[in-house]
């Protein structure tokens, strides 16, 4: 059990966080022919634009109310109005996604009244699909954000069961957390579907962020679920939900639907596969194909490869909860020591963390702790870079955003396959630091100091690498 | 002290501005930023707008008091290069909490300058507002100055809550704020009559540094640049240069205007864009130190420098004129670039099929009417469809643009090269320019884009698959059904006769000439003359063939 410590600091430095409404219109960013729209005003739509642009190096779909200094005295009915009736004419989105932001949430618009009075006032709009999620910029973090608007998706775009309450046991629902990349989804959906099964993943980035060509210059999403297959979501044998962040659309939607759930909080390991595997092969009726059976046999072998690498590493990690959870586990089972971990906000599961003490905090908390902890192995976004600099430690960029790296859409973790690729990524990037860094010289052993404490595990493994050369 | 509305009314009454001079007094009032439209509205607030001029100076703490949005999604995302510290890169916000918008954000704020100073000492503060911080009525300006008093150290209030509009009002207001707390403060350690400021110049990938080493050679000392690689004292004890030059007039020509009001400092437009723009510059720095007392033979000095850089950058783009031969590039960018980057491209034997006037003034669109002569295509306002239709049918080769629109480019397999702010490459000065014809030609001429635009397998299979089933494929597949649809072909546009009626006279008779062959059919053979020439050479061997 790690004992959960929030900051008590009145100024965040390098903040880890990154805001809900962002992580809303992120989730809307998986349907398809979707148009995010953040209820604020511009900047808070550009900053997450500019963001996404980053991280994913593809055309993002996002618009704002661009609400104005009079607007926000007067209320911001007229600006969603005009930006709906906007987007409607323009751009003929199959959805709109709304997000509310700090601005609108501290001047207390009613938005659901509003979309109300607006699908009145114009009766085109009276069938749009229109999902409107509440996300003030102060409180949460961005997986928060997700995990809203997810759930809001299924209350209102997943019909009820119908008359006849057929299900089709092969459909299976699937809701990934936003810990999640477009290459995960992809990887996922074949797993799935080598079992027989049909799956439906609400949301679905790997339709519409995976960075492919599409023919046709789309002003909104260009894949994603459709909003049809949201609605038929209620026939699904089973709902799968990986995330602790999920748990709550899985339960609306058991709710609403009757469709009875899982939570796979972790997918990233050998142990997590293997349970998921088992539980598609029971609820598949199918037995684990031959080529899970063959990658399995490569992930313990990767395992046995990386231990002497990653094992006894002090690792410090920054990430969202969910993906903290999963990636610290993973790194625990393979014999790190998960030493400083920082968080951006609560969730159950960062009690359950393998580590003595968990922060909700900021980068420089990390940087801190990584210091006083003696780090040697630092994982977190982009951000971390400089942090990573300064200590001279080998950095894995992970979770969002991922700008200053190729393909961070593509970054696997799940499943025995994704597994193994990241066990080798971090060792081998632990292998290159310490050639880099850590090449015996004849003084090394001389001026060294022989405090226990000083350089502490990085001194021992260049000894071994020394006496095997 | 201004309330932030006169401010907004005050950077709206621009003299200096050329657009702004040619509007009535009704007109002026109400500003020139225009009403943003909700859903359709792209670019930055003018919190966004302050953070990115002030941003490069370096040494300072610039702290955004509101909530993780305005600081959490926008840090670290932009290329400012600096000689010296490396603050600015830290971030450092007051991250409010739903208690803190209840209770008011001002104690926070305060207890986040001190920790600031505790833990780096930095020579100033900069304290950015935000939208909700200013809905809630957090005071700035009063903790600000209190904080200042209270720590002996300028803490700045930046008033820029992102409402207020866009991102070019804020640059203004965060000019309004060096204006009011900074400039003027303190005095440089020493002056010399080659003293300028460089006002809107960011040093973006450091290309601030392909120039100083000209100004450094000619002696002109950059006294401060607002804000590039900018430090506190250097801004403070800015109202002591002889001359200044206004890189982008967009963002801060208050402050340029205001200078020369106040302190005397003459001040001109210009770019380090393109060769031209470089020494015509050149030549107005140098020009103006001398008239405010500088020794006349800078601007001989200034002559002989500009002609061996224009020399050695002619020569250096000379190699990859015959390759843009014939090429198209368009250019979709704001103000002074629409034609500073014009003349660069023309210099480097590109063909210009259009460029954006979204942003320019009607200097700048006389300008580019002087480059590309009357008939210049310019663009007005260009949807992202329409660009990418234009890519996709190849009316241009290479767009040139920023960020925002390079997917637009590049979904259509078309190249595209980031000329704005988030670029890695620097352009500016006689260096960058050949860097950018440098860029131009290795985007154009990479064989990716040949393979990219080919269609996938399964197209050109699924192609193939419909004409099997096309009655074209069944005449195909049966030889004598092959030959009667050859032999019913009319040889001609004036379908007179069909290369069967020709082909058997000539195998009955023999003929050798086209008057022999006019004479048993009914070929006219006027236009079909060169046609039936045609059959005659072939004929022989073909008809050997046929008896072998």
């Amino acid at each position: 059990m790690a004992i959960v410590t929030a900051p008590t600091k009145a100024c965040a430095v390098n903040p880890l966080k990154m805001s809900q409404p962002i992580g809303g219109a992120f989730a809307f960013m998986g349907l398809r022919g979707a148009m995010p729209l953040l209820h604020g005003s511009q900047g808070c739509t550009s900053f997450g634009l500019t963001l996404f642009v980053r991280h994913f190096k593809e055309a993002v779909p996002l618009q704002t109310t661009a609400m104005s200094e009079v607007a926000t005295v007067l209320g911001g009915y007229e600006n969603l109005e005009q930006a709906i009736l906007n987007i409607y004419n323009r751009t003929k989105p199959k959805v709109i996604g709304i997000c509310s932001t700090g601005v609108t949430e501290t001047n207390g618009d009613d938005v659901d009244a509003y979309l109300k009075l607006i699908r009145n006032k114009h009766p085109p709009l009276a069938k749009l699909p229109m999902v409107y999620v509440s996300t003030p910029d102060f409180k949460g973090a961005f997986q928060d954000g997700w995990e809203k608007a997810v759930a809001r998706i299924v209350e209102v775009l997943v019909e009820g069961p119908s008359a006849n309450g057929l299900r089709d046991p092969l459909k299976v629902n699937v809701l990934p957390g936003c810990h999640l990349t477009p290459g995960d989804i992809d990887e996922l959906r074949a797993i799935v579907e080598d079992f027989g099964l049909c799956p439906s993943f609400l949301p679905d980035l790997a339709g519409s962020l995976d960075g492919h060509i599409p023919d046709e210059y789309t002003p909104t999403t260009t894949g994603g679920i459709g909003v049809d297959e949201i609605a038929s979501m209620g026939r699904a044998g089973w709902t799968i939900a990986i995330g602790a962040q999920m748990q709550r659309a899985a339960e609306v939607m058991q709710v609403k639907t009757g469709v009875p759930f899982r939570v796979f909080e972790r997918l990233c390991g050998l142990c997590p596969s293997d349970e998921f595997m088992t539980f598609l092969s029971e609820i598949s009726g199918r037995p684990i194909p031959l080529k899970y059976r063959r990658q399995r046999g490569q992930l313990a072998d990767a395992m046995l490869d990386a231990h002497f690498h990653i094992g006894g590493r002090k690792v410090a990690i920054g990430a969202e909860p969910d993906l903290l959870f999963d990636l610290s586990g993973m790194l625990h089972d393979m014999g790190a020591q998960v030493t400083a971990v920082v968080t951006t906000t609560q969730s159950e599961v960062i009690e359950r963390i393998k580590t003595n003490e968990v922060l909700i905090g900021d980068l420089e908390d990390l940087e801190g702790l990584a210091k006083t902890h003696h780090c040697d192995l630092l994982i977190t976004h982009s951000h971390g870079r400089q942090a990573a600099a300064r200590l001279k430690l080998p950095f894995y960029r992970t979770g969002f955003p991922m700008f200053d790296r190729l393909g961070a859409g593509h970054q696997l973790s799940v499943g025995y396959r994704g597994t193994r690729n990241l066990i080798f990524e971090i060792a081998n990037l632990v292998i290159a630091h310490r050639e880099e860094n850590d090449r015996p010289t004849p003084d090394k052993w001389r001026t060294a100091s022989r405090l226990p404490l000083c350089s502490g595990y990085r001194s021992s493994t260049g000894a071994a690498a020394g006496s095997i050369g | 002290m201004r309330s932030l509305a006169t401010t907004v009314q005050n950077i709206f009454d621009e003299p200096g501005c050329a657009k702004n001079g040619s509007k009535s007094e009704a007109e002026r009032k109400n500003g020139c930023t225009k009403q943003l439209q909700p859903g359709s509205a792209a670019g930055g607030c003018a919190f966004d707008g302050a953070k990115v001029a002030l941003q490069p100076f370096t040494d300072v703490a610039h702290l955004v008091h509101g909530p993780i949005a305005c600081e959490g999604n926008s840090w670290d995302n932009r290329g400012a290069a600096s000689s010296g510290s490396n603050l600015w890169r830290t971030s450092f916000t007051t991250d409010l909490s739903e208690t803190d918008i209840v209770f008011g954000g001002e104690k926070r704020l305060c207890k986040a300058i001190k920790e600031i100073i505790d833990k780096c000492d930095p020579p100033a503060i900069f304290v950015y507002q935000t939208c909700i911080p200013a809905m809630i009525g957090d005071d700035i300006n009063a903790v600000c100055k209190a904080a200042s008093q209270r720590f002996a150290k300028p803490v700045i209030p930046i008033n820029s809550p992102g409402f207020v509009g866009s991102k070019n009002l804020g640059n203004k207001l965060a000019g309004e704020a060096l204006l009011d707390y900074v400039i003027g403060t303190q005095e440089p350690d020493y002056t010399t009559p080659y003293d300028i400021n460089l006002i809107g110049e960011y040093n973006l990938s450091g290309e601030l540094w392909q120039v100083k080493p000209l100004l450094d050679e000619l002696g002109i000392r950059i006294l401060s640049c607002i804000s590039g690689d900018g430090k506190y004292r250097e801004v403070a004890s800015a109202h002591r240069a002889r001359a200044a030059m206004l890189v982008c007039s967009k963002s801060m020509i208050n402050v340029a205007r205001k200078m020369e009001q106040r302190y005397g400092i003459p001040f001109f437009e210009g770019a380090f864009y393109g060769i031209q723009d470089s020494s015509v510059s050149l030549r107005q720095l140098a020009r103006l130190l001398v008239e405010r007392g500088a020794p006349a033979d800078l601007l001989g000095r200034t002559e002989s420098v500009i002609a061996r850089e224009e020399a050695w950058a002619r020569a250096a783009i000379g190699p990859y004129k015959p390759r843009f031969e014939g090429k198209k590039a368009l250019l979709i960018t704001g103000g002074v670039k629409s034609w500073s980057i014009v003349a660069a491209l023309q210099e480097s034997g590109l063909e210009l099929v259009g460029t954006s006037v979204k942003k320019s003034t009607g200097k700048d669109k006389e300008r580019i009417k002087e480059l590309m002569g009357q008939d210049a295509h310019m663009i007005e306002d260009m949807t992202p469809r329409e660009m990418f239709k234009m890519l996709k049918d190849a009316k241009a080769d290479i767009m040139l643009s920023g960020g925002k629109s390079q997917f637009v480019a590049l979904k259509a397999a078309m190249p595209w090269l980031d000329i704005n702010q988030e670029r890695c490459h620097a352009y500016m000065g006689y260096v960058g320019m050949v860097k950018l014809v440098e860029e131009i030609d290795k985007s154009l001429s990479s064989p990716m884009w040949e393979q990219l635009r080919r269609p996938a397998p399964w197209d050109v299979l699924a192609k193939a698959m419909e004409q099997m089933q096309s009655p074209v494929a069944a005449i195909a597949c049966d030889p004598a059904l092959a030959e009667t649809a050859r032999r019913a072909r009319k040889i001609c546009v004036c379908n007179a006769v069909d290369l069967g009626t020709i082909e058997d006279a000539i195998y009955a008779h023999g003929l050798r000439s086209v008057a022999a062959v006019r004479e048993h059919t009914n070929a006219a053979g006027g236009c079909c003359q060169r046609r039936i020439e045609g059959i005659l050479v072939s004929e022989p061997s073909a008809m050997r063939q046929a008896a072998e």
